[in-house]
């Protein structure tokens, strides 16, 4: 059955040496004006897997012992997607309870994704001010985000902290451009083991500019 | 030729008076034969059989052919499962009731040769009689009805090793020729062992032909596709099962009895059953109408106290056991004695063996006689003691305390049938096999068939269509009737004897197109797939995204075109009702088309126009609002 659908949902691997797999969770990318932007600010990049789940699953039937190899493959692993419900999109969700096997990702003997580092690059509407205590949202965006956090905590994974882009509804071509080269900065830099998570642990967001010359 | 027709005229009449009269009286059909054989037989009418041998010739062919039909029901497999009861309650039975019979025998002062042949002839029961009216008053299934099955099984069995053995307690000298057996026996005077060897060289013959040459035979018959030489080839496999038999001197049931086991394993078993179960059904009146018509009343009237002693001590004794065995193995009284009721008649067999028997000089005449008038008489009685256990016994058993244990589930009948196994069928077919649900095929090509045979599948050869062998498919107790046979014409027959037949199974059928959805959606089932719909839809995805389009845009754009085409499907099933013409010919197609295509054009927009992840309106109001959201 599947083989014949094989070749159009192949994903994209930059060759042996590829180090970050960037999992792109977005259902309708032709709608999108930012992510589909971002992600396409990452094709092309040596040593960066780009792997759009909803195209690759377009029925949601993930292949887990294929995405199991992909993640062994690549050190570092990033979640790209935006913000709904105060959530990652169904796909995502769908990967995590399919992919994170007992005995495999946690558990006793879950070994497979320790000491990989775990980033989240993430869209959202509201702005920046809409996430803080008293602001719309109520708390701040790292809130909203405990359970992903969690997640690689318990994969013995190592969650940086993530790459977000807020206020989305009024960004503008030169803004989202900009944003782009940001994303793109930031995961190369990741590539290329320029991200020490100690030293970035304490921030509430990571861009490339942290980071220092 | 005129007197062959008289005869069956007779007989059809005898059937067609008595039995609905026997049925309404609430006798049974058996026992309606049974009278009907008396009225028209030597001591009654008068109208046939003045000579008995004759009557009882025709008998035979009933029996072996109801044996035959027995040895198709009868797995080996079956047979396995069911070894515990069959063994030990059928051997019990048989040995028990043997010397519970020789014991009084011995001490009139017969050989005790001659009473342990006697016992064993006479522990037989009636198959024909015991099942055909547990059936009939639906008590095959309850745990005596399963007892009693069991045991005539083991009888059935137990008769192989009695004709192999009876020549072995031969102390008469054979003096008779042949007593109208026709065709003249080869081993009459054979010495006993190598009597006994025959015997088995001819069983195993029967054993051999039936894997080796029956089934690739059938297979060539089955590949003509002509039904008619289907039967012909049934019938000429009895028949000359029957004649190989009689030649060798053996029972011709017990031949066809084991050609039936050996091929209840083969894919022709459910066409070679439906094919002969009228003639069976015919044929076994016949039997219990010849019975009827052979009881020796002279016999009786000559020696009345002897024969009716006689027939009252050995139902006597055989029922004593039956209820000891039932009591004994934990079954409570009311059944038991259902048990007891159903197997107190001496069987056909007995006519077999005892004919055996004298034949090979084990019993002198003067015992088998009697006992032969015994054995029917005996068999009369069945019908009547189990009519007086269903009027005094049955009443008290449901007002008593315990309710009756549900019967063990000796079926095992598939929960669903394919009919058709081809590229369509076998896929839906594999999928449920793949996840332990066991499926039941009947398809008609005999290659395929053999194929599928070969990996272990359960599949018979057979026309889906039929009544017949839809039942003895199962789908009276099956869930689910999956129609995937590719001819439309087909598949709307077997949709609609299913349905009229066997109101609670639902029904899947495959459709070629448009025309034939809409005839199977008349007709209310619960779901019809037209065979290339999702293929080519899938196609149409794949194209999609090849064009470009995100994997899971397509999949949701395929998603609403299908639910829009399965509603305007069902709507123009109802519509179509409306117009005077069907769509049949290939110009109304066309226009059919062209109407599909105008609909789709209608809908086109909102198929583009996916509402799901839509933020332009949220991106509107966050431009508007000063608090952007979410």
């Amino acid at each position: 059955m599947r083989a014949d659908a094989m070749s159009l949902t192949e994903p994209p691997f930059a060759g042996a040496e590829s180090r970050v797999l960037v999992l792109l969770a977005h259902p309708a990318l032709h709608k999108s004006r930012v992510n589909r932007r971002l992600a396409d600010a990452l094709r092309g990049l040596d040593g960066v897997t780009l792997h759009d789940l909803y195209d690759a699953y377009p029925d949601f039937d993930i292949d887990v012992r294929r995405e199991q190899a992909l993640l062994l493959a690549h050190p570092i692993v990033v979640w790209q997607h935006p913000l709904y419900w105060y959530s990652t999109p169904a796909m995502l969700k769908e990967w995590q309870d399919l992919v994170l096997e007992f005995d495999w990702a946690y558990g006793p003997r879950g070994r497979a994704l320790e000491g990989k580092l775990l980033l989240q690059g993430i869209t959202t509407g509201g702005r920046a001010d809409a996430y803080q205590p008293g602001g719309f949202n109520e708390r701040d965006l790292r809130g909203y985000l405990v359970p992903a956090e969690r997640t690689a905590r318990l994969c013995r994974m190592t969650y940086l902290p993530p790459f977000v882009t807020f206020g989305t509804h009024r960004m503008d071509e030169a803004a989202i451009v900009a944003r782009a080269a940001d994303w793109r900065a930031l995961v190369v830099a990741l590539r290329d083991g320029r991200v020490d998570p100690a030293r970035v642990a304490a921030l509430a967001t990571l861009e490339a500019t942290d980071l220092g010359a | 030729m005129g007197s062959m027709l008289a005869q069956a005229f007779v007989y059809l009449v005898a059937a067609l008076v008595v039995v609905p009269f026997a049925r309404w009286a609430g006798l049974g059909s058996v026992l309606g034969y049974l009278l009907g054989g008396v009225l028209i037989g030597p001591f009654g009418l008068g109208l046939v059989g003045e000579e008995g041998a004759d009557v009882m010739h025709f008998a035979e062919f009933g029996v072996v052919m109801m044996l035959f039909l027995v040895g198709l029901e009868l797995e080996p497999e079956r047979l396995w499962r069911l070894r515990g009861p069959i063994l030990g309650l059928g051997g019990l039975q048989v040995v028990g009731t043997a010397a519970a019979l020789a014991l009084p025998a011995l001490a009139f002062g017969l050989p005790w040769q001659q009473a342990v042949a006697l016992g064993l002839v006479l522990a037989m029961s009636s198959t024909a009689i015991a099942l055909q009216s547990l059936a009939e008053k639906q008590l095959l299934k309850t745990d005596a009805g399963q007892k009693s099955f069991s045991v005539l099984l083991f009888q059935d069995i137990a008769v192989i090793p009695m004709l192999a053995g009876f020549p072995l307690l031969a102390t008469v000298a054979v003096t008779a020729a042949d007593d109208g057996h026709g065709g003249g026996s080869i081993v009459d005077h054979l010495l006993p062992w190598a009597h006994a060897g025959v015997v088995l060289a001819a069983i195993l013959g029967v054993i051999g032909a039936g894997r080796f040459l029956v089934r690739p035979a059938l297979r060539l018959i089955a590949r003509s596709g002509l039904r008619e030489m289907f039967t012909a080839a049934s019938l000429v496999l009895v028949i000359g099962v029957t004649l190989l038999m009689t030649t060798v001197g053996l029972s011709p049931a017990l031949g066809t009895f084991l050609a039936g086991v050996v091929l209840a394993n083969s894919e022709y078993r459910h066409e070679l059953e439906s094919d002969i179960e009228p003639f069976k059904g015919l044929l076994l009146g016949l039997f219990f109408l010849a019975v009827g018509a052979s009881i020796d009343f002279g016999l009786l009237v000559e020696r009345p106290g002897v024969i009716v002693g006689l027939l009252v001590g050995v139902m006597a004794v055989k029922a004593g056991v039956l209820v000891a065995l039932a009591r004994g193995s934990g079954t409570p009284l009311g059944p038991s004695l259902l048990f007891a009721a159903a197997l107190c008649q001496v069987g056909e067999f007995a006519f077999v063996l005892l004919s055996f028997t004298e034949r090979g000089g084990v019993l002198p005449p003067e015992i088998t006689r009697p006992m032969v008038a015994v054995t029917a008489l005996s068999m009369a009685m069945s019908p009547l003691v189990l009519a007086l256990w269903e009027r005094a016994i049955a009443p008290r058993m449901r007002a008593g305390a315990g309710p009756e244990r549900e019967a063990d589930a000796v079926d095992e009948e598939n929960a669903v049938i394919i009919a058709g196994y081809g590229r369509f069928g076998q896929i839906a077919g594999r999928l449920l096999r793949s996840v332990g649900h066991g499926v039941t095929v009947l398809d008609v090509d005999a290659d395929q068939v053999e194929v599928l045979r070969r990996f272990g599948q359960k599949v018979y050869y057979g026309d889906g269509s039929r009544l017949d062998l839809l039942r003895a498919a199962g789908a009276g107790r099956a869930k689910l009737l999956i129609v995937a046979v590719d001819e439309p014409a087909k598949a709307l027959e077997i949709v609609h004897t299913a349905r009229r037949h066997f109101p609670g199974l639902k029904i899947l059928a495959r459709a070629r197109g448009r025309a034939e959805a809409y005839e199977l959606l008349d007709l209310g089932i619960e779901g019809v797939y037209r065979e290339t719909y999702d293929t080519s839809l899938r196609v149409g995805v794949d194209a999609l995204r090849l064009l470009g389009w995100h994997g899971h845009r397509a999949v949701r754009a395929a998603r609403t075109f299908r639910r829009y085409d399965e509603d305007g499907l069902a709507e123009m099933a109802r519509l179509r009702h409306d117009q005077a013409a069907l769509v049949t010919t290939a110009r109304e197609r066309i226009r059919e088309l062209e109407e599909i295509l105008q609909a789709d054009q209608a809908e086109a927009k909102e198929l583009q126009a996916d509402p799901g992840w839509d933020a332009d309106g949220l991106r509107a109001a966050a431009q508007a609002a000063p608090r952007p959201e979410r």
